[in-house]
């Protein structure tokens, strides 16, 4: 199949960036959308040209790191997907496809389809953790945790942290990556002692990372390749109030 | 030179208890004047930094990636290993080191692997304080399944997304130690060059892969976390950034490098293709406990997988391995398979496949409970093949997965460059010729809960009136030079094929005469290619745009570097070994019947190289390998 890309190109942060136009042909519709960007970097290369930078690594949905804008979409059509597990037999022959960063004051862009995403690192050791030193814990089995709950902690638990909510949220809010955190480590008995300190420190640190204001539009469930659930969202208002009350008290 | 695994006195099952009773301590107002730098973030780099920095050290965390949790760990799906027996199948900590060190097809040292066994007990009590959401019983206790090469239920689980989960947990407790300032973290940072002082590693050159600045760090203590290079083969199971360069390149300063050539092909991933492709995707090893494998039992199969009746399928691992059946072990698993396919039986468009087939089990247990156990695998196969496993068997076939070889390490996890350490998969420990499922992730983790923050220490206590190390001493200024002067040789080469050009050559040579099967002929003629191909490489590559920024190319062309020279000696180090083991299958070596044939009376110790310049041979050095608890046998899953 043929397909014609506009690639948004841009040298630094500090550079300006535009569009530019890439013709490819003869491409394989069982390629991942990656292995389609390799090929037109290949080709670039050998024509003297610098290749498209873009941010990848595991090519298997799972460590988060790629995530682009493709056709104004985070990680692109398929719901639940990644732009590693993408293939270019979602799209049609002859398409046009605009492939942007993802775009946030808190993700400076860095080069080309890189952006800065380290504003998550940073919410996580605000407070996104249980204090326990590491060589001596309490037996496994000491304390039970039931199947629903572990499964419900999971859910929470399986944020890839690849950006895509803060990308395609009006207001670039980042509450659907640290409501997750939040949440799952609300639900397990472990993770409770802390939750009060927890909730107010990483949205503290979710304010000063310069991420919008969550205002419930759910654009971000819709475009999370983990399927992350809103629902985190309002358990992260409610620790938080919960939170705010007792301390109050 | 004689190699010293430091291996404590007495039983064993009471060395490694013996071993913390007499490591020396730094104490608490010391630690402060000391330094350690951690490469890699992986579970068994996170780990070591959080404790150290957790233990009062001064520690300095670095890793490619633009964040720490991406590290490779993170992609690993099917469970991790721990002899708690809570199924009460008659599993114990004896029995695990028994499966492991059988496993390995006893090429592994006996305290090692009896130590990581021990250590398994405490890992899951340590994830779970964590918070990680390992799979439950409705009661609320922990569940367990069962993996390739064990009659045990003693894999833990958080869905397939094992890996995911206790890295999380581990990169929490980091990024703890980095909000309270005992861990600076480095991400987006390449280790390109150890740096050594009076014979001692004392810091790293790194590049800033933002900016391209190449800085110097110092430190007391050098521990390199840096994962497995399994990537050499270009098609693999690996992300795309693992690569063996920072273990390289402190094996050319002087440590060595053990078993090179045992890399374990997986045998259930996905089968390529196209020539476009630019990984394997694995489906996690715990498929097989309810998918049954097999293949038609005519040549030239052309009907649906679905069209075949029962009577013309060939369940092979089955009728083969009775007892383990599907649970095989990997590397019978995916010499079986490849068996098959060499053989013409091989399905898929490219008739390089074999089927795993979920239709008994979804007769037998429902879809709910299929997809309760394994949805985001089938979800995964979906998206990626465009097939729906629960209507049609899926396609697997073998790739490369896991390195079992790297630096040479002694019981204190050290290298031979004294200082230096490595954990987890860069180091070649616990696994022998072939490692069982689920138990890396547990290596990588108790290496840096557990044993490591031990053992540096006892290294460290000999370093509290060292002072601060200058980053101005003459050796750091050398190797910066020499970086510097490598980046500068690779842009200016400016030939006419990219670097993707020189990995994806290398890794079918290495597929075809150092994978699944070697011979003596294949060996040597692979040896000659790869001499060739890294000529053709100086000489033609093209890395384009500057040292001085981001570059991509340049990133992957320092690797690819590297990777010619690991290859070749995973070539020597196969070639010298004149038996079959775990994942080195030689083709001379093997029994009627074709199982591997392993000759104890005279390999049975660890082959570690030493580097002796670029254009001589690397010398052989033999660690011996004493069994004391249990006599190696014949491996049989028949
Ligand atoms: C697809 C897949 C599935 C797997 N499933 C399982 C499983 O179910 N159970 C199991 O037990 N094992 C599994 N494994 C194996 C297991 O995941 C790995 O062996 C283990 O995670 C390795 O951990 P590590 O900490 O040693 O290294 P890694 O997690 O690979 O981390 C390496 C780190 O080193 C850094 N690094 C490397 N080089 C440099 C450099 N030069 N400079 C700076 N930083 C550098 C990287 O940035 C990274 O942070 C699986 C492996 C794969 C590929
Ligand atoms: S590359 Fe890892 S999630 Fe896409």
């Amino acid at each position: 199949m043929d397909l014609h890309l506009k690639i948004w190109r841009q040298k630094d942060q500090k550079s300006e960036g535009k569009l530019e136009n890439y013709d490819l042909k003869d491409l394989n519709p069982h390629m991942s959308f990656l292995e389609m960007l390799d090929t037109l970097n290949e080709k670039l290369i050998t024509e003297g040209d610098e290749p498209v930078e873009f941010d990848h690594d595991c090519r298997e949905g799972i460590c988060g790191q790629c995530g682009m804008m493709i056709n104004g979409l985070a990680h692109g059509p398929l719901k639940n997907t990644t732009t590693c597990q993408l293939h270019l037999r979602s799209f049609k022959d002859g398409e046009t496809i605009v492939i942007e960063p993802f775009r946030a004051e808190a993700f400076p862009v860095k080069r080309d389809l890189k952006v800065d995403r380290s504003a998550f690192d940073r919410i996580i050791s605000s407070g996104g953790f249980v204090s326990i030193n590491t060589g001596q814990a309490p037996d496994a089995t000491a304390i039970a945790v039931t199947h629903q709950l572990a499964e419900e902690a999971f859910d929470s638990a399986a944020c890839i942290g690849c950006g895509a909510c803060v990308a395609t949220c009006k207001n670039a809010s980042a509450a659907l990556f640290t409501s997750a955190k939040v949440t799952h480590m609300a639900l397990l008995p472990q993770g409770k002692e802390e939750r009060s300190e927890r909730v107010i420190k990483m949205v503290k640190q979710m304010d000063n990372e310069l991420f919008g204001h969550c205002s419930n539009t759910e654009a971000c469930e819709i475009e999370c390749p983990q399927g992350i659930s809103v629902l985190n969202i309002a358990r992260m208002n409610y620790e938080y109030s919960r939170a705010l009350f007792f301390k109050r008290k | 030179m004689i190699l010293d695994s430091k291996i404590p006195n007495g039983p064993l099952e009471e060395k490694w208890t013996n071993y913390k009773k007499t490591a020396k301590l730094v104490n608490p107002a010391n630690r402060k004047k000391l330094d350690v730098i951690v490469v890699g973030t992986g579970l068994a780099g996170s780990s070591i930094a959080a404790s150290l920095g957790e233990m009062g050290y001064n520690v300095k965390s670095f890793c490619f990636q633009d964040s720490p949790r991406r590290a490779h760990s993170v992609a690993a799906q099917g469970g991790v290993n721990a002899a708690k027996n809570y199924k009460n199948d008659g599993d114990s900590v004896y029995r695990m080191f028994a499966d492991t060190l059988k496993g390995g097809d006893f090429r592994a040292r006996e305290s090692n692997v009896y130590r990581m066994a021990e250590c398994s007990l405490n890992l899951i009590d340590q994830a779970v304080a964590q918070g990680v959401p390992f799979g439950r019983e409705y009661g609320g206790y922990l569940n367990n399944r069962s993996f390739g090469g064990v009659q045990v239920s003693r894999t833990f689980y958080a869905r397939g997304q094992t890996g995911q989960q206790l890295l999380l947990g581990a990169y929490q407790a980091l990024m703890r130690q980095v909000g309270k300032k005992t861990v600076e973290l480095f991400s987006r940072h390449e280790m390109l060059d150890l740096v050594m002082i009076d014979g001692k590693a004392r810091g790293i050159i790194v590049r800033n892969l933002d900016t391209g600045e190449i800085e110097r760090h110092s430190a007391h203590a050098v521990v390199l976390a840096t994962g497995g290079y399994g990537k050499i083969y270009y098609l693999s199971t690996l992300a795309m950034g693992c690569n063996g360069s920072a273990i390289w390149r402190a094996h050319k300063k002087g440590a060595l490098m053990a078993s090179p050539s045992w890399i374990q092909v997986h045998p259930t991933s996905l089968p390529q293709s196209g020539d476009y492709q630019s990984k394997l995707t694995l489906m996690s090893e715990s498929l097989r406990n309810d998918g049954r494998i097999w293949v038609p039992s005519k040549n030239n199969e052309t009907r649906k997988g679905n069209d075949i009746p029962e009577e013309e399928r060939d369940y092979y691992l089955e009728r083969r391995y009775p007892a383990f059946g599907n649970l095989a072990p990997r590397d019978i698993s995916s010499r079986a398979a490849k068996e098959r396919i060499d053989a013409g039986f091989g399905i898929g468009p490219l008739k390089n496949a074999v089927y795993l087939d979920f239709s008994k089990a979804i007769r037998e247990q429902g879809k709910e409970k299929i997809q309760e156990k394994y949805g985001n695998l089938f979800d995964m196969y979906l998206k990626i093949t465009g097939y729906d496993a629960y209507q049609e068997p899926m396609m697997i076939s073998p790739s490369a997965h896991f390195s079992m070889g790297g630096l040479w390490v002694d019981y204190e996890l050290m290298t031979t460059v004294p200082g230096l350490f490595a954990l987890g998969e860069a180091n070649f420990a616990d696994h022998g010729a072939n490692r069982l499922g689920a138990n890396s992730l547990l290596q990588a983790s108790v290496d840096g809960y557990f044993i490591a923050p031990y053992t540096i220490a006892n290294y460290l206590s000999n370093e509290i009136h060292t002072g601060k190390i200058s980053t101005e001493d003459p050796a750091f200024e050398k190797a910066e030079n020499a970086v510097k002067k490598q980046i500068e040789e690779l842009i200016n080469i400016k030939g006419t094929k990219t670097v993707d050009h020189f990995h994806k050559t290398l890794g079918k040579l290495l597929y075809d005469y150092c994978g699944l099967a070697r011979n003596e002929e294949g060996l040597k003629y692979a040896i000659e290619e790869i001499k060739k191909l890294k000529q053709e490489f100086y000489r033609d590559v093209r890395v384009s745009g500057h040292g001085n920024n981001m570059n991509t190319e340049l990133e992957k062309a320092g690797r690819v570097a590297d990777y010619f020279e690991i290859g070749e000696l995973m070539c020597y180090d196969a070639l010298t070994r004149n038996e079959s083991c775990g994942a080195h299958f030689r083709e001379e070596y093997q029994t009627p019947d074709g199982e591997a044939l392993r000759n104890d009376a005279e390999y049975q110790f660890i082959s570690a190289w030493a580097w002796t310049g670029e254009h001589t041979e690397p010398e052989l050095i033999k660690e011996p390998l004493v069994f004391e608890e249990i006599q190696p046998t014949v491996r049989s899953y028949k």
